[in-house]
């Protein structure tokens, strides 16, 4: 396995700025609770994963509504929430939400506030790795957190290399640590 | 004949639309005196002369930069951290240096397309002379060469006209990529509109060798039902001697036909292609065969069957060398910009050559004529082949098991793999004998090897893939309708008006690579769900294989199922790369044989027609190259959006609008002289979708334009709607930027339409006839 703050992919080494470690779940829900306007954005990758029987879909869903966090779906992630009887903020493309960001002026989905932070979760690696540098160096008002259970440096803080069992552990720890 | 000096000085033109300074470009043996047509406001365009152009489109659609490495590394300043606001010690920014690595791309895809013209049109005057006249369709093709005449305001008639139309690409991108140097472009839109021109310049050179090729050699000219060529591994036969050609320029593996023809061998031989070369070959002998895409090379070297590779240039593995050595096959190398560190025996003995590579005394060499070529290659198929046996390098199920077995299950070959494949988690079963996960993997496996470099074990991941898969390959039977060049300019005429109008939905063209994130079967899906949909489909490229490497239900290919006529419902391969420029070369004809605009040295006024009226869409779902770059930004200047796949956004930027600000959405209607709300479409230029799905509903928005009559949203909006529906579900949530009026509404959804524009306040705007040059409102023109 690789070490914790290895990018994934062994290749994609972006250069002196990298992500801090989410090393204990508290990391996570501290940002949540202290940002003004989060934003999750949900790519289609989080349908493939289930532990013991669980689908990280519905750990997000939780995490969504105890945080009141708006989601965003991409691809065709939104029929599995709705399935849910979980109604995304929107849907939107990776790279048009991403693109939004980058704007100071926009305010948001609801046109009251821009967001200050970012949540991805789901997109194909590369994909988030490259959205989460545009992020990086063209948004400096929104922290990025990624939920993947692969370090992904480009972002402000991301979740080191872990496996399956740990990543669903540290993501239910995120969602109770929360409170109701 | 010789090419006669005649001086063309666009110091002279000077007309309210462009400026050129010190353009000097001889225009040879033209023939200028046949062609009556008015001389448009941009001959021979300089880097500055559509700038305003450029900046208009990239107003609207602002680069998102989407930097692949924080870092400068192109000068001895460096490196230079640009995060965020830092500047370089040369003072450049983050955003003008990914631009510039953007033109960088530009420069080199256009350079090799316009060199591989440039080879290509030396071979061919030194084989049928400067005065052979061009015939790319007899009198179904008037305009011949639309892109050239658009760009550069000539109307080629020989091979020996197509000369200056490439010495102005030559000069164009020498200056090009002299604007990368160190300290000389500064502001990230002017290296983005030196994007587009490099674009343009790349489709001017493409044009050039499609029609030379086409011309000289015999391909099918415009031809709608060109015939079929055999693809896919299983349609080898192996107890044939083979010949493998690899690359894109062509010669080598004509000359290997001709041989085998003059010697009444034809079929003795097998002539195997992979990437263009194979599409190319095919259209000159049917009897030839396509492998596959680029990315098939590694798995067909080692299965054995080539007894010969011959490669030529680009996307050409650069360890070929290593992978023929290993089945020894001799590997021939046929082009001075791809040597491979061989010995040049261009001049040495055709006897003595045989021998070597026969008896095995050399595993490869240069040969620097392709008549030579033709020759050796079949010559030592022949007499290697009994020797060779076929002799691959793939595992047996046996050795698949040794090795996987050898596996510590460290991931490197996962954390390498471009597509992140499970690779370690099917290598575990294959070691008790399960061999059904790794042979999953084979269709998503885009041969790159890096899974074996990455592997300390020494395991060769990518041949234990398709050892698994090895009764998959041999059940690759498909086919493909040999491309067809150019678009017939009476097709353009019969669909010109129903696309302007918006009653075929759109035109959607796969072109580009094999880079996919999951497998070829994706582009075949595509095509078939926009060609039952009424679209017109085109293909070129490896994805034009791509699109034939799938059966439906029925055991038929898409080329066998649909049409290979430019009309809605056909799928239309036009070729190879470099036939991309009649894809392009359409969507200009559609604006001057179907709305009689000028075209000659008149690129604004035809872009913007393009731009506002045509719904054509690119799609390079596997996009990897840089010409796949300075494809899309001849597109992108022609106002035709670009999909990629997701891994799309490595190439650094996207271009995309923002349909959320009404301001960015505003053309004048060439009626009132009013600047009005045109709405967001197209809405992006540049997008890189994340799956299949979210690229096909993207597609159908794509194809959307200002111009649309209401039959035509309607129709357009059905599809966009429809396949939202299916694929990401509901009605799409600007459906109410879409529709313009009552009557844009398609009749089946009428109600659900209506309750969601109510719930978002919807308005009626009025359908202006857009344009977004000032002087194209009729009333300035008239009094122009
Ligand atoms: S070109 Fe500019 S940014 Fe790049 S290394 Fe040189 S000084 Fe630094
Ligand atoms: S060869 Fe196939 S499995 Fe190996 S890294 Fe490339 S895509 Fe992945
Ligand atoms: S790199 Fe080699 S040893 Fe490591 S998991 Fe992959 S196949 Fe096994």
């Amino acid at each position: 396995m690789p070490q914790l703050s290895d990018s994934w992919q062994t290749g994609e080494i972006p250069g002196p700025k990298k992500a801090s470690l989410i090393v204990k779940p508290d990391i996570a829900d501290a940002l949540i609770l202290r940002a003004r306007r989060p934003i999750m954005i949900v790519g289609h990758g989080i349908l493939e994963y289930e532990v013991e029987g669980c689908k990280l879909i519905d750990c997000l869903i939780e995490l969504a509504k105890k945080g009141k966090i708006p989601v965003i779906v991409t691809a065709s992630t939104s029929k599995e929430f709705l399935a849910r009887n979980f109604a995304p903020a929107a849907i939107l493309p990776a790279v048009d939400i991403a693109n939004r960001l980058t704007d100071p002026s926009w305010k948001g989905l609801d046109g009251k506030d821009s967001y200050d932070l970012a949540i991805f979760v789901g997109l194909p690696y590369s994909m988030e790795w490259t959205i989460l540098s545009g992020l990086k160096h063209f948004a400096p008002g929104v922290k990025t957190m990624t939920l993947d259970c692969v370090y992904q440096p480009n972002a402000s803080w991301s979740f080191p290399n872990s496996t399956i069992k740990e990543w669903a552990a540290s993501l239910r720890a995120i969602v109770e640590n929360l409170g109701d | 004949m010789s090419r006669k000096g005649v001086s063309f000085r666009a110091k002279e033109i000077n007309s309210d639309v462009a400026q050129i300074r010190d353009l000097s470009i001889s225009i040879g043996a033209i023939h200028e005196e046949r062609w009556d047509e008015r001389m448009g406001p941009t001959p021979f365009p300089s880097l500055s002369t559509l700038r305003s152009w450029d900046h208009l489109l990239l107003n609207r659609y602002k680069p998102f930069y989407l930097p692949f490495c924080d870092l400068c590394c192109l000068c001895t300043y460096g490196k230079c951290d640009l995060t965020g606001t830092k500047r370089g010690a040369c003072g450049i920014t983050m955003p003008a240096q990914q631009s510039r690595m953007v033109l960088i791309a530009a420069c080199i895809g256009a350079a090799t397309h316009t060199s591989h013209a440039r080879h290509l049109l030396t071979h061919v005057i030194e084989e049928f002379g400067r005065d052979c006249l061009i015939n790319v369709g007899g009198t179904s093709v008037e305009v011949e060469a639309p892109i050239s005449r658009l760009v550069c305001g000539v109307k080629p008639e020989t091979l020996g006209d197509l000369e200056p139309v490439l010495d102005y690409c030559e000069n164009q991108i020498t200056q090009l990529l002299a604007v990368t140097h160190t300290g000389q472009e500064g502001s990230n839109l002017d290296f983005e509109s030196k994007v587009f021109h490099a674009g343009m310049v790349d489709h001017v050179g493409m044009e050039v060798a499609d029609i030379a090729q086409i011309s000289a050699l015999g391909f099918p000219k415009a031809d709608p039902v060109s015939s079929m060529a055999d693809l896919g591994l299983g349609t080898v036969d192996t107890t044939k001697p083979v010949i493998l050609v690899i690359g894109h320029n062509v010669p080598p593996a004509t000359s290997i036909i001709d041989y085998l023809r003059t010697n009444g061998i034809l079929s003795e031989v097998e002539v195997t292609g992979i990437c263009c070369t194979a599409l190319d070959v095919t259209r000159y002998s049917d009897r030839a065969k396509i492998v596959g895409p680029i990315s098939w090379q590694l798995r067909y070297i080692r299965s054995g069957v080539p007894d010969v590779v011959v490669i030529d240039e680009q996307c050409v593995r650069t360890d070929t060398i290593l992978e023929a050595a290993k089945i020894k096959a001799p590997l021939i190398a046929t082009n001075d910009k791809n040597c491979l560190g061989l010995p040049d025996r261009t001049n040495d003995p055709i006897d003595e050559i045989v021998s070597d590579f026969v008896s095995g005394i050399v595993p490869g060499a240069l040969i620097l004529d392709s008549h030579k070529v033709g020759e050796i290659a079949v010559r030592v198929a022949l007499g290697i082949a009994p020797k060779r046996k076929k002799q691959g390098n793939l595992p047996a199920k046996e050795q698949i098991i040794a090795f996987a077995k050898k596996c510590t299950q460290c991931m490197l070959c996962r954390r390498a793999c471009p597509n992140d494949l499970p690779v370690p988690q099917a290598i575990k079963p294959a070691a008790g004998g399960n061999l059904a996960p790794l042979n999953e993997l084979y269709d998503d496996c885009i041969g790159c090897g890096r899974c074996e470099s990455a592997c300390t074990q020494k395991i060769p991941v990518h041949s234990l893939i398709v050892g698994a898969a090895e009764k998959q390959t041999r059940e690759e039977t498909f086919c493909l309708r040999t491309g067809r060049g150019p678009i017939q300019d009476v097709e353009i005429r019969k669909v010109g008006g129903p696309l302007v109008l918006g009653e075929i939905p759109g035109v959607v063209a796969f072109v580009g690579c094999a880079n996919f994130p999951k497998g070829s079967r994706e582009v075949a899906e595509m095509c078939m769900e926009f060609a039952n949909r009424r679209y017109i489909v085109c293909t070129s490229g490896c994805a034009a294989m791509s699109a034939g490497m799938y059966k439906d239900e029925d055991g038929k290919t898409a080329y066998e199922k649909y049409s290979g006529a430019f009309e809605a419902g056909g799928i239309v391969n036009v070729g190879s790369c470099v036939s991309n420029a009649h894809i392009s070369g359409a969507a200009i004809k559609i604006a001057s044989i179907f709305a009689k605009r000028p075209l000659r040295g008149n690129y604004e006024e035809i872009a913007d027609y393009v731009y506002n009226r045509v719904g054509a869409v690119g799609v390079a779902w596997g996009a990897m190259s840089q010409k796949a770059a300075s494809i899309a930004a001849g597109f992108w200047r022609l106002g035709i959006p670009v999909v990629v796949g997701p891994h799309g956004t490595k190439y650094r930027r996207m271009l995309l609008g923002r349909a959320d600000k009404d301001e960015d959405w505003m053309v004048y209607d060439a009626r009132s002289g009013e600047k009005v709300y045109g709405g967001p479409v197209p809405e992006h230029l540049f997008f890189a979708a994340e799956t299949k799905e979210e690229a096909m509903v993207m597609i159908a928005k794509l194809t959307m334009r200002p111009n649309d009559t209401s039959k035509g949203r309607a129709n357009k909006l059905a599809n966009y709607i429809d396949l939202h529906k299916r694929h990401i579900g509901g009605i799409p949530p600007d459906v109410h930027q879409l529709v313009r009026v009552v009557a844009d509404i398609p009749l089946t959804m009428k109600t659900e339409i209506l309750e969601h524009l109510h719930a978002h306040d919807w308005k009626e705007s009025p359908i202006p006839d857009p344009t977004l040059l000032s002087r194209m409102v009729h009333t300035r023109r008239d009094e122009r």
